[in-house]
């Protein structure tokens, strides 16, 4: 009887926790003072900005977009090729930028979209030249640092034909703040024989609410890697981007590495829709909880013949907590191919005495294990990119246990 | 070096060895051998100190110490290494860290010994993920061959493995054991053969890592128990004329 009655109860919370009375928030504030440097920033946040993968030197960037509360404060660019703008500059200086700006995001998809449309703070403009290879990663920020702010932010992205972009994303909050809400959509849009690389890095904080709403498409020969890092505290986010591959040959790659430690509440899916012929997708997630909730959905549609599609979701509970795998494969037409892997559970024991055998007690043969597992192999990106991946990882990891 | 006295062990409830008494001493090669199911798994999971082999009576002693219910990662420390018959994959873990895991020396030459064991090129793969037979062997060996153990415990060392790969195994395996002496400069060979203290206890279904390696005794495991010693050579040739029915007849 206990099972049925814990079982009645945790859907009703859960679905509390997915709502966000965004009113409670202060979404009207004042502008911030520009900062003419990232190294002017307090060092506590800097490591904050640090842990979300922001390089405050701006060494080996392409790019910065520093955006704290309810506006842009720096926005440069070092590297032929990429341009990038304040959104708000990009839709004066584009004439509203009619072929980008909510072409992909419904506005009225749900209240956080209309929120943002109503109410623009900010958010970044990021453009590729045609045939331009822009290997230095540009690196952008979103930060919040005052107390109950509602952060409303839009962000789009064009890869232009036969170009090169990678982009990382970090988004922080200061120590101070214990409550806080982020608004963000972005729309990417890959050309013709265009590469991506999208790498969000979410560094919150407990009471903050995370709420993205993100569409992508990609056209013929293009490649879109999508990587998403969350492994810190954070009250609640909900995001399922979608991809849709609209031309033929073009590429999804999307990789989510999430934690949950007691008190966070995340739901983060994925979603790709292989609309073109020998179109290929794939999608992988790797979850730890030791005692929050992950909602982890993934989605593959095919409605073309030839394509290819593989979903992966791996789930380790290292305390009591909860980890809801939900992988769905939608074939519409003959010749599609999707598979999926999906495997909820414990670190295995085997492995665990495999490594004592090797003289390892049973804390680090844990904690190797678990690294292992959150250190997926992402192809395509720049090394210095992947660098600073694997170090947010073992970061984290290391202040897990 | 290592002494096992009257060993009794359970695994899920069942009772597999029955009285299990062993002595090898240091430079000693062992090898045991028996039919499926007859404990020799068993022992040296137990040995080493692994989860669901309940020791129910008895003791086990390394180098004068007992670690009859030490925990594994402390034998391994002590001296204790095994080749798994068939290891985990553990996905994100890089057959270079684990090799480098291995080893007390932080500066060991991990590309060096994976040469000899013909293994450079998995290095940067996660470690046993998607190896052949013979790969899991080499991999295996590799690792140990960092840890130096004093004492090699080695799980059917020719299983899944074809002939070519037979003898690099063979010659590693001998050079685990500090068999493989050649004549040094600095030092004679009887006085290596003095300073080098290995030993192994290796099961063996087919015998062919004995034309390899020289075994020193052997013995049959039969139903939990050890019996019928003699010169390995001798008793893989009987077993294989007879089979095991004998030992029935022999413990009757």
């Amino acid at each position: 009887m206990h099972g049925v009655k814990d079982s009645q109860k945790g859907p009703a919370q859960e679905k509390n926790r997915e709502d966000v009375d965004i009113s409670r928030f202060d979404l009207q504030g004042g502008s911030t003072p520009s900062l003419s440097d990232l190294r002017d920033l307090s060092e506590e946040d800097r490591q904050n900005l640090l842990m979300a993968g922001v390089d405050v030197s701006e060494k080996d960037r392409s790019g910065t977009y520093l955006h704290m509360d309810y506006s842009n404060v720096q926005c440069s660019t070092c590297r032929e090729g990429v341009e990038v703008l304040d959104i708000k500059q990009a839709l004066e200086q584009y004439d509203g930028l009619p072929e980008y700006y909510w072409q992909l995001v419904n506005p009225d998809k749900d209240k956080y979209t209309r929120e943002v449309a109503d109410n623009l703070h900010g958010g970044y403009f990021i453009r590729t030249e045609k045939g331009a290879k822009v290997t230095d990663p540009v690196q952008s920020c979103l930060f919040i640092k005052g107390q109950n702010v509602g952060q409303n932010v839009h962000n789009i992205i064009v890869v232009e034909e036969d170009s090169e972009l990678h982009i990382i994303t970090g988004c922080a909050v200061s120590q101070e703040v214990n409550t806080a809400l982020h608004l963000g959509i972005s729309e990417f849009y890959v050309k013709k024989g265009g590469k991506l690389s999208f790498t969000m890095i979410h560094n919150w904080g407990e009471g903050v609410h995370v709420r993205p709403r993100s569409v992508g498409t990609v056209e013929e020969g293009g490649v879109f890697l999508n990587n998403y890092i969350l492994l810190k505290r954070v009250e609640s986010a909900q995001l399922y981007p979608s991809v849709y591959l609209n031309g033929r040959g073009a590429i999804a790659r999307f990789n989510s590495i999430l934690a949950t430690p007691p008190g966070s509440y995340v739901n983060s899916g994925s979603r790709v829709v292989l609309n073109a012929e020998e179109t290929r997708a794939e999608i992988i997630a790797r979850t730890i909880t030791t005692g929050g909730t992950i909602i982890n959905p993934g989605h593959i549609q095919s409605n073309a013949a030839e394509t290819k599609g593989h979903l992966e979701c791996k789930g380790l509970i290292l305390q009591d907590g909860i980890i809801h795998a939900i992988p769905e494969l939608e074939g519409r037409v003959s010749g599609a191919d999707l598979s999926h892997e999906a495997a909820v559970g414990k670190v295995a024991q085997e492995e665990i005495e495999y490594l004592m055998a090797r003289g390892m007690d049973e804390d680090e043969a844990t904690s190797t294990i678990v690294r292992g597992f959150l250190s997926v192999d992402i192809p395509g990106l720049p090394p210095d990119l992947k660098e600073t991946i694997d170090q947010t990882i073992q970061e984290s990891g290391e202040s897990m246990f | 070096m290592l002494q096992i006295n009257d060993l009794h062990v359970e695994v899920g409830g069942s009772h597999v060895l029955k009285g299990v008494n062993l002595q090898i001493p240091e430079n000693e090669t062992f090898i045991l051998f028996g039919p499926n199911g007859s404990g020799k798994t068993t022992l040296l999971m137990t040995i080493m100190g692994f989860s669901g082999y309940e020791v129910t009576q008895g003791s086990i002693h390394f180098r004068g110490q007992d670690i009859t219910h030490l925990k594994t990662n402390r034998r391994a420390e002590l001296g204790i290494g095994l080749s798994f018959q068939r290891p985990p994959t553990i996905n994100g873990l890089k057959t270079r860290d684990m090799v480098r895991l291995c080893s007390e020396d932080q500066d060991v030459d991990v590309e060096g010994l994976a040469r000899e064991v013909k293994m450079e090129g998995f290095l940067d793969r996660d470690i046993n993920s998607g190896f052949s037979g013979g790969e899991l062997k080499r991999s295996e060996l590799l690792q140990l061959m960092a840890q130096k153990p004093r004492l090699v415990l080695f799980d059917e060392p020719e299983s899944g493995v074809d002939l070519e790969n037979m003898a690099l195994i063979g010659k590693m395996v001998r050079r685990l054991l500090e068999q493989d002496l050649a004549p040094r400069s600095d030092m004679s060979m009887k006085e290596q053969k003095e300073h080098s203290y290995s030993s192994g206890l290796i099961i063996t279904h087919t015998g062919y890592i004995l034309d390899y390696i020289n075994a020193d005794r052997g013995m049959v495991m039969y139903d939990g128990i050890l019996c019928c010693e003699a010169r390995p050579r001798d008793i893989l040739d009987h077993v294989s004329v007879y089979g095991y029915e004998e030992c029935v007849r022999c413990m009757e």
